[in-house]
């Protein structure tokens, strides 16, 4: 099987900053995968290494196996990525914004895409508009659809979310859900979680420029986070209750489950000490808490 | 869409790229092309009225005639300087270099598009400067063959300086530094004015060192038929200069210096 993305102890330094420290990451043909990691972990970094805006001090990188320096025409004619930041030539139109992108990657007359492009995001009324007169969550879908004008097989989005309304961010989604089902490979950047968790397959967390998490979205959420059950009782919890959790205000509880089959032992529990349950309510494990662990956990 | 696998797929970005240079002063020819030769006009007006009949160069020709081609080169200079370096630094300041960093284009089409976009835009100056130019004076056409090929030389020379100082530059302001202390006194002490032979001779030695004297002087050989030094010498000096600026580029351009973080 070929890898769509593949690195390699990648290193990077900024002058005294370390913003990757030796990192490997795979990302297979066809995946939906997260790159996650708080402000500063070294994302973009990693992403500008894979586009070749920025070289690595030590490492290799690879697109479609094709090394991002030794073979970098090959590599970026196969990657498509959407910048973190919001950057426009205001001396153009949104059309022709997407002729040069896709002319920059050597196909004319590629109008009928271009406009499926403009339709899918939402564009088609701003065609003729300069890019100047947009609003911000507008350039920013220019952005995405200049990194698809070339049918990339792998499409890198570095925060394609951010500032971006409810609306956009659902129908932009369902653009690039349809686009991974079609093949493509998306890699996706994103400080919303639960975008990632429903999205993303497999997840790489980064933190302080090295990987510490790599694997599928829902192994790290077994491994790394629980299920909670929280509860409001009127009265005080038995010894043997009490002692599992910290009491809070008001006679409310939160219970820590290894599986979901201790609800039902909690709950007789409750029962057998004739407490009068007032509110019950089971939460699912989720990314937050895998997120916030592991770098918890990174740090110490 | 189907995932595109593009080994074999994709032209040149070439193309694309000379032609949005081109697009992009042509849409604002009012400061890119009309202005410059405005400039050249009132330097011919001024230069021409207040040393008529004090500065004689040439036995035969007024100094207007004389002043005429100097102008038109000056002009296609600096503009092909001006073309390529604002170009890059505009897009390195407002981040929109990573739309022709991320595609497949090479240095070489890197390379082509900037220089050859400043060529055009030399030229089409040079040729407004040139046509207004000869409502006052009209020089003599010795050796046209001379005339495009210095033109074509030095503004690909001054466009390839352009590049480089476009992808040096960390604002518009070293832009302007470089402007202003290099290519401005350089074309000034070009002899676009006079003639280096009325210069004293340490002055006329130091002028050798200036390579918009040659193309100055080469240019002009092509209307009189006659120069300071032989064109042969100019032109070579200048494909001298070319060729190291290229060189250069493509050296910073592999290794992707400033550019490529
Ligand atoms: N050009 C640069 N010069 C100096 N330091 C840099 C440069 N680019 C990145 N850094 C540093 O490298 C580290 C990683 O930055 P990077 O932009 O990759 O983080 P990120 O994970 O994308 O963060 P965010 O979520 O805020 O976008 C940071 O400490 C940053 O300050
Ligand atoms: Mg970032």
């Amino acid at each position: 099987m070929r890898f769509a993305i593949e690195l390699h102890s990648v290193f990077k330094r900024f002058g005294a900053v370390t913003a990757l420290g030796g990192v490997d990451l795979t990302v297979r043909e066809g995946e939906f995968f997260g790159l996650l990691g708080p402000n500063g972990a070294g994302k973009t970094t990693l992403i500008s290494i894979i586009a070749g805006l920025a070289r690595a001090d030590a490492g290799r990188a690879s697109v479609m196996g094709h090394d991002v320096v030794a073979d970098y025409r090959q590599a970026r004619a196969n990657l498509g990525v959407v910048p973190q930041e919001l950057v426009f030539d205001p001396f153009f139109t949104v059309r022709e914004t997407l002729r040069f992108q896709s002319g920059y990657f050597g196909i004319r007359r590629n109008d009928a895409w271009i406009d499926e492009i403009l339709e899918n995001l939402g564009l088609a009324d701003k065609a003729e508009a300069n890019m100047r007169s947009l609003s911000g969550g507008m350039k920013r879908r220019v952005l995405v659809g200049q990194a698809l004008v070339h049918r990339p097989p792998v499409i890198i989005l570095d925060e394609p979310t951010a500032g971006v309304d409810v609306e956009l961010r659902q129908t932009l989604w369902r653009f690039i859900e349809r686009l991974n089902r079609e093949g493509h490979t998306i890699v996706l950047t994103t400080h919303y979680l639960e975008e990632a968790e429903a999205l993303c397959g497999r997840i790489a967390m980064l933190k302080g420029g090295r990987v510490v998490a790599q694997d599928r979205t829902a192994d790290l959420l077994k491994r790394h986070a629980s299920a909670y059950l929280r509860l409001r009782v009127a009265g005080t919890l038995p010894g043997a209750l009490a002692a599992r959790t910290p009491a809070q205000a008001g006679g409310a509880y939160r219970f820590r489950l290894a599986s979901f089959d201790e609800v039902d032992t909690i709950l007789a529990e409750v029962r057998t000490a004739g407490l009068h349950i007032t509110d019950l309510a089971v939460e699912t494990p989720d990314l937050e808490d895998v997120f916030l662990q592991l770098m918890g956990e990174a740090h110490a | 869409m189907k995932p595109q696998s593009r080994e074999n797929a994709g032209g040149s970005g070439f193309p694309m790229l000379f032609y949005k240079e081109l697009l992009r002063f042509w849409r604002v020819a009012a400061q890119t092309v009309t202005a410059p030769v405005l400039t050249a006009l009132l330097y011919l007006l001024i230069f021409s009225h207040v040393l008529e009949g004090h500065v004689r160069v040439h036995p035969d020709h007024s100094y207007a005639a004389f002043l005429a081609p100097g102008l038109v080169m000056m002009s296609m200079l600096q503009n092909a300087f001006a073309n390529s370096a604002s170009s890059l630094i505009q897009s390195k300041v407002t981040g929109n270099l990573v739309f022709v960093l991320l595609p497949p284009i090479t240095h070489v089409e890197f390379l082509g598009a900037y220089v050859l976009a400043a060529v055009v835009r030399g030229l089409t100056v040079g040729a407004g400067v040139l046509a207004v130019t000869l409502l006052f004076a009209v020089p003599p056409l010795a050796a046209p063959a001379w005339i495009v090929g210095f033109a074509v030389l030095g503004a690909a020379l001054m466009g390839a300086v352009g590049l480089l100082a476009g992808i040096w530059a960390e604002k518009f302001d070293h832009i302007a530094a470089f402007q202003n202390f290099f290519i401005l006194p350089a074309t000034f002490l070009s002899g676009v004015f006079y003639s280096i032979h009325s210069l004293p001779p340490f002055w006329q030695k130091v002028s050798h060192f200036n390579p918009f004297f040659f193309m100055i002087d080469g240019f002009r050989h092509g209307f009189f038929g006659q120069s300071d030094v032989s064109p042969w010498l100019s032109l070579g000096v200048v494909a001298g200069c070319l060729a190291l600026a290229v060189g250069t580029l493509l050296v910073m351009l592999e290794r992707g210096y400033k550019l490529r973080g």
